[in-house]
């Protein structure tokens, strides 16, 4: 048996490994040598590295059918060991599989989610054959699961109590057969949304406040910025309409698209459409970041309209990149004018306590005393432009956007380090979203305690959801919508098809 | 194979109704085709009557241009350099004459042109790599005739294939006037005429990532000089969307003993240097075996690249990613065996634990060396070592990544202090460097300074034709490299037999 499963040599769970091992590149790697379908299949999983165990739990899998849960044997026995009332246990854990079940059972709302996957009510194969990934409370990784329906795919949920679990493509049968086929090439990812990924460990370069994993009001901003940009993007310039904003749980934000123009896309038009939006190139030691001609492409000049306010506020006066001698060197660097950058070195040696918005003053009230060397007043504003870019472009994680089969967290779900659920981020509203505001799962669970102890729930009836009664209710209701629009539009699109069709039979 | 022959058989109802004693007989179709321009879609596979030296000999003289355009790109040449290369080339092979030439043998090129391009799209149909590199270079081909073609046949060449391009009306010119110039840089060529037209943007995918189309709503405001280019990423998406369709088509040819053999033939000699790339190739030595330990003695051996990832191996304690990747596979590459890479990385990794350590990382060190994975990983011993041109051509490192080629990656100021502080100090040198590096001819520079660096000893290696020519070729991997500057180094020892000397490696088709 090649494949041992060892409990201890589990996948991480930090969603780090999504943007420092992007499946992209093992692929490419493998296609250089091979090219076929199955072995790109392993290397996905190898690059996340569960591998080992969650082929065990593959195997196990298959007889699922039968009502055996091999792979849920170990959560079974955490049953047993604990009797207390779940909802009650205000010290758990985030990730406590207890804990996790009651989410399911009570919280998650399957429905909506399918919905959204589904494009209609009554199920169809972009549903079926729409791969779910879970991570078990063992850490072990199963891929390639599949489910006809909400139910379904909330029994599996509440079974196995998955910390979170992963969305990926629709594929041209269904995972689950993917192994009975004869040919390894019938299985392919067809349709996915289109996903963007921005984290905070992008931006570790130019925030003063945190760094890591922790993430205050003023880093969140950034990721508003970011938002902002990409949203305006998306919708004016490819006219996507379907765009849920999600709460990653910790430091960032997911974007899914889920119009059919946006689900249909091939690897190319993904990776193009990451192209357009990337703007910051370069590792450490490449110099300038950004470089772009002139005059600015509209896209980038709407963008720095949106980012200017933020430039000056969020950036100059709440994170101070440079006040620190070390820092404004960077500054400097950028400048790149000999002239303007001795002068400003001078003069910030003189009084070491100015402040960033002061800095970025000088060089206006240095350059206009005619001290400029190589650069002209008309490049200087091109160079400041560059530089307020370089400081609050969006950074986005551009791997997970560029192909189809990638997999990403689904909304709703909690993240196992915070207990925060990734709610959706209304996009009207972006500046007032808090990340410390969204509501944990061990605040839920008290609240729905807390709402039925009051004995509420005989007033409201016997419909009243669960998650009705809990903080979690604006998102559910935001996401209802969300999925409702997105469904109008779909079946919109099929009848006038299937009427079109109808006429042209007669 | 033969016992699953039946089963793929053509259904009776379905076969060609021709009555089999009369097929032979009975008229193709359209046997000749009209080459009315000098370029082609190739959308029709050629039906008249060709001999079999035929077939052979315009399959071999199209896959030589094709090879000599691959060179060029590894070479990194200039899209001028390259047609100015590849001139003589294509007309001793694959000569193919514009309408107003009057020459008399138009029809026979043009035949000649069309039936080659299908022998090899069926020769490259087989494999997904062939397919790719071979629709790649017919798309360089492609690009490089149609634009030395006349103006004015290129003209009725597009508008002859029928694309549904909606031109910019003068009301939407007045409305997005400055956003249209802005967006695809128009102004910057005075006297061009002014003109755009409107596409869907999924149909223009490259100009959208570089951003030089405006868009609204899903459509793309293409600039009129940008047709070229569009006609050449339909040719391409065409191209392979047939290659496709043949590969499918293909297990049906093997049954043909005639061609069978010339095509094996053809997809053989056109094996990439990279893929060629073997094992026994680039491990220096039999004696020598490199161990864990010995990493940090040979790292001067080491291109630019792998240094600057040792570099920064040895600065933070650990490497992310991809720069993880490319250094593995290419201690791979110089012969380190799987425990001792692990072991390298293991003491490398200081700062990790050993939880960590087996939990994040191993996993992906035995699946670059095929220890893990799918059975087509193992069976091809895991990935092989990047290639330079691998290296040139993957996305740029973001921030905290350190892969990549450093002559392109860094800024040429810290480009020269990475040389300077790997011992490279000559002040001529540098600046050339520079200079090269300011072409983007990233790989030449690398070159450069392995040349000045080994200067002396190059230079007894010529003297004393201690080398095959091949192994004095411009390096195109940093594994060939690393082999030949430690056999330079070591060329006492080579001479006196203490190590054996491995025969030629690089480019074996070349």
């Amino acid at each position: 048996m090649p494949h041992a499963t060892t409990p201890g040599s589990s996948p991480p769970i930090e969603d780090t490994v999504m943007s420092e091992a992007p499946i992209a590149d093992a692929n490419d790697a493998a296609n250089d040598t091979t090219g076929t379908v199955e072995d790109q299949e392993d290397d996905v999983s190898a690059v996340q590295p569960p591998a080992k165990t969650s082929l065990e739990d593959m195997f196990d899998d298959d007889d699922e059918e039968d009502g055996e849960f091999s792979s849920s044997a170990q959560t079974r026995t955490a049953d047993s060991s604990q009797e207390a009332k779940p909802t009650s246990n205000s010290s758990s854990k985030a990730t406590d599989p207890e804990v996790m079940r009651v989410f399911y059972q009570r919280l998650f709302p399957f429905r909506y989610l399918f919905q959204w996957l589904n494009h209609s009510p009554t199920p169809t194969t972009d549903f079926s054959n729409r791969e779910f990934a879970f991570v078990l409370p063992n850490d072990a990784y199963i891929r390639y699961q599949s489910f006809v329906s909400a139910d379904q795919l909330r029994k599996q949920c509440v079974q196995l109590t998955p910390t979170r679990f992963e969305i990926g493509p629709e594929y041209s049968t269904n995972p689950r057969d993917r192994k009975t086929l004869r040919k390894a090439s019938a299985f392919r990812p067809v349709a996915k949304e289109l996903v963007f990924d921005i984290d905070m460990t992008d931006y570790d370069e130019i925030r003063t406040c945190c760094s890591g994993a922790s993430i205050c009001q003023k880093c969140w901003t950034f990721i508003t910025m970011a938002i902002k940009v990409v949203d305006a993007a998306l919708r004016e310039d490819f006219g996507f309409k379907h765009i849920l904003w999600v709460y990653s749980g910790r430091r960032g934000a997911h974007a899914w698209i889920s119009d059919k123009r946006a689900r249909q896309m091939d690897d190319q038009k993904r990776k193009s459409i990451a192209g357009y939006l990337e703007l910051l190139r370069g590792g450490d030691k490449g110099g300038k970041k950004v470089n772009v001609k002139r005059p600015l492409h509209p896209h980038l000049e709407r963008s720095l309209n949106i980012l200017n306010p933020h430039f000056q506020a969020d950036v100059l006066i709440d994170q101070d990149p440079w006040a620190e001698p070390a820092k404004s060197e960077r500054l400097l660097q950028l400048l790149g004018d000999k002239t303007l950058t001795a002068a400003l070195q001078k003069k910030w040696d003189a009084s070491p306590h100015r402040s960033s918005a002061q800095k970025w003053s000088d060089i206006d009230t240095l350059a206009s005393a005619g001290s400029l060397s190589t650069l002209t007043p008309k490049t200087l504003v091109e160079v400041k432009q560059d530089i307020r870019l370089e400081y609050t472009y969006p950074r986005l994680d551009a791997e997970v956007s560029k192909k189809l089969n990638h997999l990403l967290k689904s909304p709703f779900v909690v993240h196992p380090g915070t207990g925060r659920v990734c709610v959706p981020i209304d996009v009207r509203r972006v500046e007032d979203f808090e990340p410390e505001s969204v509501p944990t799962i061990q605040q839920l669970l008290k609240e729905i305690d807390a709402y039925e102890g009051d004995g509420r729930e005989d007033e409201a009836g016997e419909k009243m959801q669960d998650w009705e009664k809990t903080s979690l209710k604006p998102y559910v209701e935001y996401f209802r919508t969300h999925v409702n629009t997105l469904m109008k539009d779909e079946m919109g699109a099929k009848r006038a098809r299937a009427e079109e069709g109808e006429s042209m039979d007669f | 194979m033969l016992a699953t022959r039946p089963a793929a058989r053509i259904d009776a109802k379905r076969r060609a109704t021709v009555d089999p004693r009369k097929r032979q007989f009975a008229k193709a179709q359209y046997q000749e085709q009209d080459y009315n321009f000098r370029m082609n879609f190739y959308a029709i596979p050629p039906t008249g009557d060709i001999s079999l030296e035929q077939f052979e000999e315009w399959g071999i003289a199209r896959l030589k241009v094709l090879a000599e355009l691959e060179a060029c790109q590894f070479r990194n040449r200039s899209p001028e350099e390259t047609a100015e290369y590849m001139r003589p080339i294509l007309q001793k092979n694959l000569p193919l004459s514009a309408n107003s030439s009057r020459s008399g043998s138009l029809a026979e090129e043009r035949k000649r042109d069309h039936y080659s391009h299908w022998t090899l799209r069926l020769a490259f149909s087989a494999t997904e790599d062939l397919r790719k590199r071979f629709a790649r270079l017919e798309t360089m081909l492609f690009r490089l005739r149609l634009a030395q073609d006349d103006g004015r046949e290129r003209r009725e060449f597009i508008e002859s294939l029928n694309m549904d391009w909606e031109t910019v009306g003068e009301e939407e010119k007045a409305m997005f006037g400055e956003e249209l110039r802005a967006a695809t840089g128009a102004w910057r060529a005075k006297g061009e005429e002014e003109g755009w037209f409107k596409v869907d943007w999924e149909r223009v995918p490259e100009l959208v990532e570089q951003r030089r189309v405006l868009l609204k709503k899903g459509k793309a405001y293409v600039h009129i000089r940008e047709q070229t280019s569009m006609v050449v990423g339909e040719f391409s998406r065409q191209l392979e969307a047939g290659l496709e369709l043949s590969a499918r088509a293909l297990p049906r040819m093997d049954e043909d003993n005639r061609l069978s053999p010339i095509l094996h033939h053809l997809s053989k000699s056109f094996t990439a240097p990279d893929t060629a790339y073997s094992q026994d190739a680039s491990s220096i030595t039999d004696s020598t075996q490199v161990n864990a330990a010995m990493i940090d003695s040979v790292v001067k051996h080491f291109p630019l690249c792998m240094q600057n990832l040792h570099r920064e191996l040895r600065k933070n304690s650990h490497l992310k990613h991809f720069g993880r990747l490319q250094y593995t596979l290419f201690l791979k590459g110089i012969g380190l065996d799987l425990n001792n890479c692990i072991e390298f990385w293991r003491r490398s990794f200081k700062l990790i634990d050993e939880s960590k350590f087996n939990k994040e990382y191993l996993y992906n060190i035995r699946h670059a060396y095929g220890d893990v994975g799918g059975d087509a990983n193992k069976r091809g011993r895991g990935y092989t070592p990047y290639s330079c041109q691998k290296l040139l051509t993957e996305a740029l490192p973001s921030a905290g990544q350190s892969h990549g080629c450093p002559y392109r990656t860094f800024s040429p100021d810290n480009l020269i202090a990475l040389l300077q502080a790997t011992g490279v100090n000559d002040r001529e040198l540098l600046k050339t460097v520079r200079e090269t590096v300011g072409k983007q001819r990233y790989h030449i520079a690398c070159n450069l300074v392995f040349e000045t660096q080994h200067k002396a000893d190059l230079k007894k290696v010529k003297e004393q034709n201690l080398w095959p020519a091949s192994e004095l070729d411009t390096i195109l991997h940093p594994n060939t490299y690393f082999k030949r500057s430690f056999q330079l180094a070591n060329l006492n020892k080579f001479q006196n037999g203490d190590i054996g000397i491995d025969g030629p490696s690089q480019e074996a088709s070349q």
